[in-house]
């Protein structure tokens, strides 16, 4: 790969910017069009270009299998735990209005911000692992 | 916490999974699953009370009001499935540590656990939910891990049994999720209760006929409704024990429920019975199951096959009572979804002790079994008697209930075709008794013995429950006859 | 008159006329080929009719995001909840070609072959 000179510095100046647009996309959800899984999957496309120019070897020593293996179910208990936390509040299952004593277009807001952030985590991984198991079989 | 228990029983298994994935020890996955399947147990029993004294139960997912919101609703038949499913789901994880030691490869087994619960979540949603969208999702929940734990058995077949199932599971799903659509379309709103009310004077044009079309062909993929039962035999027959003894008993029962959900509730008693030809439809299908389920049944060397087969036979059943379509008939059909589970649960996890033991399931292989794994073959006679429909055991409830609903219907010929279906049951399971108690174990043979106490206990619990339930019909028929009554005057 | 109603009929609905013919071709493809990894194209193409189903009538020309600006409380805005359904949709969809592609890959592996006729005509009973 250290040939390709144009695709790797293509490659490095887009990056970034796919990961900033992720996290555009992720906090512009709130208010328009967005959220954690298109976020999510933007994240790991970045991650997926990187794979593709550098290797599959370069990419695992940032980020391990085995930490993607822990990142998947740890979404799903972010996700899980905002509603536990409504219950403990003494609402129903994800009723956000909980997460704010004072005002609850606050909650809401928490709520909605806290939930996304789990689906970003559980999509990205998921995507990024479904990625390496691919890739990975059969050499 | 008794007002949470909709949310729980469902949240609960989805949190466990999650554990269970970062935990992967085999013991406390299993523990983890023991526990939530039992609280998911308790949760739905403790309910029931409440729903006989005060009725339905409406908890809004989220504090959004239906039908904006999502609603769990919670009424007698949902409740009657979500005993059945947590029960069976609890049992079988009593019985099935040794089981799963055995039959799936070390290192996975904590995945194993991750989506037996997933796959509990799915169908306790697809029961306890009042949306129909939500009902789809839930749906693919269960059907992916679904997917995943028949395609973990030992046997490289398990592989292209389950992506058999996966592209006729998905189709079926995408038709429903069609059906929906459209009818989403012409009423704008997916709240079964609201969509049943906005319905009536929609019911005429050719969206709604449409969409009614592809929900009953998808869930009827689901069910395994004859015709489209292909993928049900390799997919029991070649997974792992512990999937086919939780999947026969649960999976094909909730989406039956589901079609009767739609069927009686949101479409109408009376336009589903009097407007459209599908309960002639159903009967037609019903019958020919009945009797092509257990003529192929016959002719099985597997016993997992076998009793898969069987199981399209007495998927036609339950489905017969939809298609007799009067209380009683319905009645049959809901006792007959419990005692089936009951039944198919005892019978493949006898199946999975003697899998454990000689390693096979070949009828050939269980020459001589009688005398040396008494107590599993003495559990299968009494599960064959049952399956039989022998007077005493829960068998003969359901087929009771069935035979008089045809009786009120005027349809004696369909009483006799009954009795004539029972006696192939007779000769499939006659076969299997045959060869482990009138053969002679082959001369060299290793000298067996009963499976470990945990799976024989837990099989003989279903087996006597069968034998229980066939004398006490309090919860079974009681519950059943109290759900058809509103699913009837539902119009 | 009958003319005009024809017109409006073919045009009106094109987008249930893509609906029918994603639908008929992913099923087709489905039925057709006894190559698995053909088979999930299928799938997913049988799939993605039923976004076009279920968003394009969710779309209002002119309608904008569903978000209320002050001082403009009657703007007209597309109906967001088919979008939000269908993203759900969207995730099944990918969670089950994942599946069944992984599903391929081991049976791959376990008969080398994924055409169909050979592998269930392999060990089957």
């Amino acid at each position: 790969m250290r040939s390709h000179l144009i695709l790797r510095v293509v490659s490095k100046l887009l990056i970034p910017f796919l990961l900033l647009f992720a996290l555009y996309v992720q906090f512009h959800g709130d208010f328009g069009p967005g959220g954690g899984f298109q976020a999510g999957v933007i994240v790991a496309a970045a991650f997926v270009l990187y794979a593709l120019i550098f290797g599959l070897k370069t990419i695992q020593k940032v980020i391990p299998p085995a930490l993607l293996e822990v990142l998947v179910p740890m979404g799903v208990l972010i996700y899980a735990g905002v509603g536990v936390a409504t219950w403990i509040l003494g609402g129903n299952f994800l009723d956000y209005n909980m997460l704010d004593s004072h005002d609850p277009s606050h909650g809401q807001h928490l709520g909605i911000l806290l939930v996304e952030a789990g689906v970003l985590v559980t999509v990205a991984s998921t995507m990024l692992l479904i990625f390496y198991t691919f890739a990975g079989r059969g050499r | 916490m008794l007002d949470q228990f909709p949310a729980i029983i469902v949240a609960a298994p989805l949190i466990a999974s999650a554990i269970c994935a970062i935990v992967r020890h085999e013991r406390t996955c299993w523990l983890i699953a023991l526990l939530v399947s039992f609280l998911c147990f308790f949760g739905s029993a403790s309910m029931l009370g409440q729903i006989q004294d005060y009725g339905t139960i409406s908890y809004q997912m989220g504090g959004w009001a239906p039908p904006a919101g999502i609603e769990y609703r919670v009424d007698l038949l949902a409740i009657y499935l979500l005993i059945l499913v947590s029960f069976i789901a609890t049992a079988v994880l009593v019985y099935g540590r040794q089981s799963v030691s055995a039959e799936i490869k070390d290192g996975i087994r904590g995945w194993y656990y991750t989506m037996y619960l997933l796959c509990l979540c799915g169908l306790m949603g697809i029961i306890i939910t009042g949306d129909a969208f939500n009902a789809f999702v839930f749906m693919e929940i269960s059907s992916l891990s679904m997917y995943t734990l028949i395609a973990l058995g030992k046997d490289r077949r398990a592989l292209a049994a389950a992506y058999q199932y996966l592209i006729l599971g998905t189709i079926g799903a995408t038709m429903y999720v069609i059906g929906i659509g459209l009818l989403y379309t012409i009423t704008g709103t997916l709240n079964l209760v609201d969509l049943g009310e906005r319905l009536p004077p929609l019911l005429d044009t050719s969206a709604a006929i449409a969409g009614m079309a592809f929900i009953v062909v998808g869930l009827s993929l689901k069910i395994a409704l004859f015709p489209l039962h292909l993928w049900l035999p390799n997919a029991y027959a070649f997974a792992p024990t512990v999937t086919t003894a939780f999947i026969a008993a649960t999976a094909t029962k909730v989406s039956i429920y589901l079609l009767i959900r739609y069927l009686y509730s949101v479409f109408g008693f009376a336009f589903s019975v009097e407007q459209t030809p599908i309960p002639e439809l159903v009967l037609v299908l019903s019958v020919l199951a009945i009797f092509a389920g257990s003529l192929t049944a016959i002719f099985q060397e597997n016993v997992k096959r076998m009793l898969a087969y069987s199981s399209v036979a007495q998927i036609g059943y339950i489905t017969l009572g939809i298609a007799i379509a009067n209380a009683t008939g319905l009645t049959g059909s809901l006792v007959h979804i419990f005692n089936h589970a009951v039944m198919k649960g005892a019978l493949f996890m006898l199946i999975g002790g003697i899998a454990l033991q000689i390693g096979t399931v070949r009828i050939s292989d269980m020459a001589g079994l009688g005398k040396q794994m008494p107590l599993t073959m003495f559990g299968f006679v009494l599960g064959g008697f049952s399956l039989l429909g022998v007077p005493g055991t829960v068998g003969f409830v359901s087929k009771w209930y069935l035979a008089v609903g045809a009786l009120e219907n005027g349809w004696w010929w369909l009483v006799v075709l009954l009795m004539l279906s029972s006696l192939l049951v007779l000769v499939y399971m006659g076969r299997v008794i045959e060869v482990a108690f009138f053969r002679e174990r082959p001369v060299g043979a290793p000298v067996l013995k009963d499976p470990p106490k945990a799976m024989i206990i837990t099989s003989w619990v279903f087996i006597l429950a069968c034998i229980y339930l066939g004398f006490d019909t309090s919860f079974t028929v009681g519950v059943a006859e109290q759900a058809v009554s509103v699913l009837v005057g539902e119009r | 008159m009958e003319g005009f109603n024809e017109f409006a009929f073919v045009l009106g609905g094109v987008n249930h006329w893509i609906t029918i013919f994603l639908i008929m071709a992913g099923f087709y493809i489905i039925v057709s080929r006894s190559n698995m990894i053909k088979k999930l194209v299928g799938l997913s193409i049988f799939q993605t009719s039923v976004y076009l189903l279920y968003v394009s009538p969710g779309k209002i020309i002119g309608g904008t995001a569903p978000i209320i600006v002050e001082g403009n409380p009657e703007q007209l805005y597309s109906n967001p909840l088919p979008h939000v359904l269908i993203l759900t949709a969207i995730v099944v969809g990918v969670a089950t070609l994942a599946l069944g592609l992984a599903l391929v890959v081991r049976i791959n592996e376990a008969y080398g072959s994924i055409e169909e006729d050979e592998i269930y005509g392999e060990d089957w009973d």
